[in-house]
């Protein structure tokens, strides 16, 4: 077990410098010079030219290619992700200032879409052929289909401005105002939500079903044991074995989904801090939300990868 | 040769093809919702083909002194803030969505099997190398790639489908050299190789073939995939321009009309849900009816 954590490990590190190496090039081959990701291009044409060397020499723009990755990467483990152009504010205190609404949204849909996608596909799996099993399914199927920012905005309109039980759109502490804060929520939440879990449901179903037929099932039933304990105890077990793989996958739907989601319901989190740079040019923010984003997914799917291998000690010899 | 390969050679070479297609057939077209998919399918690649001559106006066309109308007769859906009218401008939507959709995942495929099958045979560095390399593509959220992308591209449809062809590809890739790497330990393709015939003919001729079969559902299943991903950048407005006429653009500006004209937004989301369903029941129906574990038991 130590040694699959081990390389593990050491092929996430692999990884995440392949990340920080895509990163880095996609905006160093960018058209233009690479001074424009310290200024706009007013201030290009109002400053000297002397003094835009100057800044270059400072900001070591006018370094190999190699060096200035290595100097950039040394600044990004240091949680420095250079400046703003837009906001002349430090990049990483902008996103930090933005992690914890995108975290929140993104916590509660990550809890609730698996708690209830993996209900609904064991309920499914078990009373397979019921009018149960039909909607959860066909449900399950259109939550994999469903553009979720159109739901975002046909919810606004449903609950918010035809019934008027929702808040519109926002986003409020929880620590000033939780109940606000809850009910503006509820719709961002749903919207992220709902792929992952109908996701969830589909691949629990299946994979319980596949389960249910084994012997060692058919051993627990001949043995007299209740069905509750069948299927929490025994067949759950390996049954959901194969929904942990998918939790990388539904954990990068949802950061990616909060783009959307963030920008239909105005919630300043990180994913809307990255359309707002992009319309305004503001490199720095979009590589050090990309590196963000990419190091947490990473970072996430190491301990999926470990806890799978507890799980199943045969992948570790794989 | 395992069940699956026996399964994969017969749809594709072995002697009693007629009966394979037939139960291939039977099974794919057995269930109700896939033919409807097909159907609804074939509709929207008729409405894209022949959009001027279906679309009741011009798409493009402004109406000033018939802005933001209501549904009716003239205007089966109603028209937008510069009078455009819905309905033309959702059968206009259709190029867009499965333009990008055709070509996003022809870039993604193309490359990643390729990719995937240099990979998987020839092993080694190449392989810790390409697949690493798509496992780093894989960390990003399609959508946040997407941005980046588009960030260094610039925006506007060709970039977009771009973006979401390099966003797909790291699929096309796994699956691919998972396939190669199971095939080529078979001895047709030690037999290919003691008769001198080089890697690119043993790859092309025998290894490819034999692995289309979850490529093809791949394919099918990413169509709506990258439909959705598509329609979420133009509502971002970073996809085509806001003149063309696309679904996710509609969206965007029906969200301003939200409480005087909701059908603005409504319309266009039903649009791409109902090709996005059809294409994933597609993709189940392929999947089903190509997938071996199921034979013998249908």
């Amino acid at each position: 077990m130590t040694a699959y954590i081990i390389r593990r490990i050491i092929q996430a590190v692999f990884v995440l410098l392949l990340v920080s190496i895509i990163v880095f090039i996609s905006l160093h081959i960018l058209p233009g010079d690479p001074i424009y990701m310290l200024m706009t291009s007013e201030e290009m044409n109002q400053k000297p030219e002397e003094e835009i060397q100057a800044l270059r020499h400072e900001y070591g723009l006018d370094k190999p290619l190699i060096v200035q990755y290595f100097d950039w990467l040394g600044g990004v483990l240091h949680g420095d992700f250079g400046t703003s152009i837009r906001f002349r504010f430090s990049v990483g205190g902008l996103m930090l200032e933005r992690i914890p609404l995108t975290f929140h949204l993104g916590i509660l849909a990550f809890i609730i879409a698996h708690v209830l996608g993996i209900a609904a596909g064991v309920i499914c799996a078990v009373r397979r052929g019921t009018w149960l099993d039909t909607v959860v399914t066909v449900f399950a199927n259109f939550g994999i289909t469903i553009p979720i920012f159109w739901l975002g905005i046909m919810m606004i309109y449903l609950f918010s401005l035809y019934l008027h039980w929702l808040p519109v759109m926002g986003y409020t502490s929880p620590f000033t105002d939780f109940w606000m804060s809850t009910r503006q929520l509820v719709m961002p939440v749903i919207c992220l939500a709902i792929m992952p879990m109908a996701s969830a449901a589909r691949q629990t179903r299946s994979s319980m079903l596949e389960v249910m037929h084994q012997d060692y099932i058919r051993t627990a039933w001949s043995k007299g044991l209740k069905e509750r304990a069948i299927i929490i105890k025994h067949a759950m077990k390996n049954g959901l074995i194969p929904v942990l793989t998918l939790v990388g996958l539904h954990l990068s739907g949802i950061i990616g989904g909060s783009v959307l989601i963030e920008t239909v319901y105005a919630i300043p989190g990180v994913g809307r801090l990255a359309v707002d740079s992009l319309f305004n040019r503001d490199y720095l923010v979009i590589q050090g939300v990309t590196i963000l984003v990419a190091g947490v997914i990473v970072l996430v799917n190491l301990i999926v990868d470990i806890a799978y291998g507890w799980l199943d000690p045969r992948v570790r010899y794989r | 040769m395992t069940e699956n390969e026996r399964v994969l050679t017969g749809i594709l070479e072995a002697p009693p093809r007629v009966s394979e297609f037939r139960r291939f057939m039977r099974v794919f077209l057995g269930r109700g919702v896939v033919v409807f998919g097909m159907v609804i399918i074939l509709i929207f690649f008729i409405c894209a083909a022949f959009a001027p001559y279906i679309a009741p106006y011009d798409p493009y066309k402004n109406d000033l002194y018939n802005t933001l109308a209501q549904p009716s007769k003239a205007h089966l859906l109603g028209t937008d803030h510069f009078g455009r009218d819905t309905l033309s401008r959702i059968i206009f939507g259709t190029r867009v969505s499965l333009m990008v959709g055709v070509i996003a995942v022809g870039i993604a495929a193309g490359a990643g099997i390729i990719l995937g099958l240099i990979a998987g045979y020839f092993g080694g560095w190449r392989l810790t190398g390409i697949m690493r390399f798509m496992d780093a593509l894989m960390a990003f959220p399609m959508l946040i790639l997407a941005l980046l992308i588009t960030e260094v591209l610039g925006g506007g449809l060709k970039n977009v489908m771009i973006a979401l062809g390099i966003s797909l590809m790291p699929g096309y890739a796994r699956i691919m050299c998972g396939q190669v790497l199971s095939l080529k330990e078979n001895d047709y393709v030690l037999a290919e190789r003691s008769m001198g015939a080089s890697d690119m003919r043993v790859m092309v001729r025998h290894i490819f073939p034999n692995s289309l079969a979850p490529i093809i559902v791949m394919v099918t299943m990413m169509m709506g995939t990258t439909i959705l991903a598509e329609a979420g950048l133009s509502y971002l407005g970073i996809g085509v321009e806001p003149r063309t006429a696309s679904w996710g653009g509609m969206i965007n500006v029906g969200y301003q009309y939200l409480i005087t004209n909701p059908i603005l937004s409504f319309a266009p989301g039903i649009s791409i849900m109902l090709v996005v369903f059809s294409f994933n029941m597609v993709g189940d129906g392929l999947r089903d009816a190509l997938d071996p574990r199921l034979r013998g038991v249908l």
